[in-house]
């Protein structure tokens, strides 16, 4: 399931009901992305991030991430897939995106959950712009996204 | 055809949508930035570095070759960076 939303969502509550019933279910293997308070990769050298701002292509975004969810499904035995991601403006320590695998087997869970947000990070239309006390910077990709998501590659 | 633009691009532009009639011959992506350049000194910046613009067109990841024709959703937008 794919759900694009402004607000933010309750893991546990997400988790309960992604778990709920499904008693062939062995293990669930779950990730959730938090806004950070500093720009790029060093906490000492980045300017502090007040907020930013999350722009997204509706319609676009729910197209690509149907595709991922299906191209995990066809790599690994999973019982259900959970993609949230919020758009809109989020300060840090706000989670921004929630995706969770299930399978009989830890092994497919650990792996399609790393998949999953591996190919959001680089497939996915959204854009982020951070609000700092220099100004408004859009974010740039990372080449660490795009070696993370080329493991998957094959 | 229904050009969008997301990000630093829309900023650029100074749009998010507009519609664009073609001139004839405008079969490509590449040949439609050819003809966009030239709608607004805006426009021709947000082009200006190619290697950092990404395409879409109806919705599916596309190149400067990717045939695009009346009718069509094209958006144009900067390397992603959600998650």
């Amino acid at each position: 399931m794919i759900r694009i939303q402004p607000q933010d969502f309750d893991p546990g509550a997400e988790l309960a009901a992604f778990s709920s019933g499904k008693t062939s279910v062995g293990g669930i293997c779950l990730f959730i992305g938090l806004v950070r308070d500093y720009m790029g990769h060093d906490p000492e050298a980045g300017s502090e991030v007040r907020a930013m701002t999350l722009e997204h292509y509706p319609g676009m975004t729910e197209r690509q991430l149907e595709a991922i969810e299906a191209e995990a499904h066809r790599r690994w035995p999973l019982e259900d897939t959970l993609v949230i991601h919020r758009h809109g403006r989020l300060e840090p320590g706000e989670r921004i995106v929630l995706v969770a695998a299930s399978s009989a087997h830890r092994d497919a869970a650990f792996e399609a959950c790393r998949f999953l947000i591996d190919w959001l990070k680089t497939k996915a239309p959204f854009w982020k712009i951070e609000h700092t006390q220099d100004g408004d910077a859009w974010v740039d990709a990372k080449d660490s996204d795009d070696a993370a998501a080329a493991r998957w590659d094959k | 055809m229904k050009v969008l633009y997301f990000a630093w691009l829309k900023a650029k532009t100074g749009v998010g949508e507009e519609t664009v009639t073609a001139p004839p011959g405008i079969d490509t992506v590449g040949r439609l930035i050819e003809h966009l350049k030239t709608l607004s000194p805006g426009h021709a910046a947000a082009f200006e570095t190619l290697s950092v613009v990404r395409v879409a067109v109806n919705q599916d990841y596309g190149g400067l070759d990717t045939p695009v024709k009346a009718g069509d959703e094209v958006a144009f937008f900067p390397p992603v960076t959600g998650g």
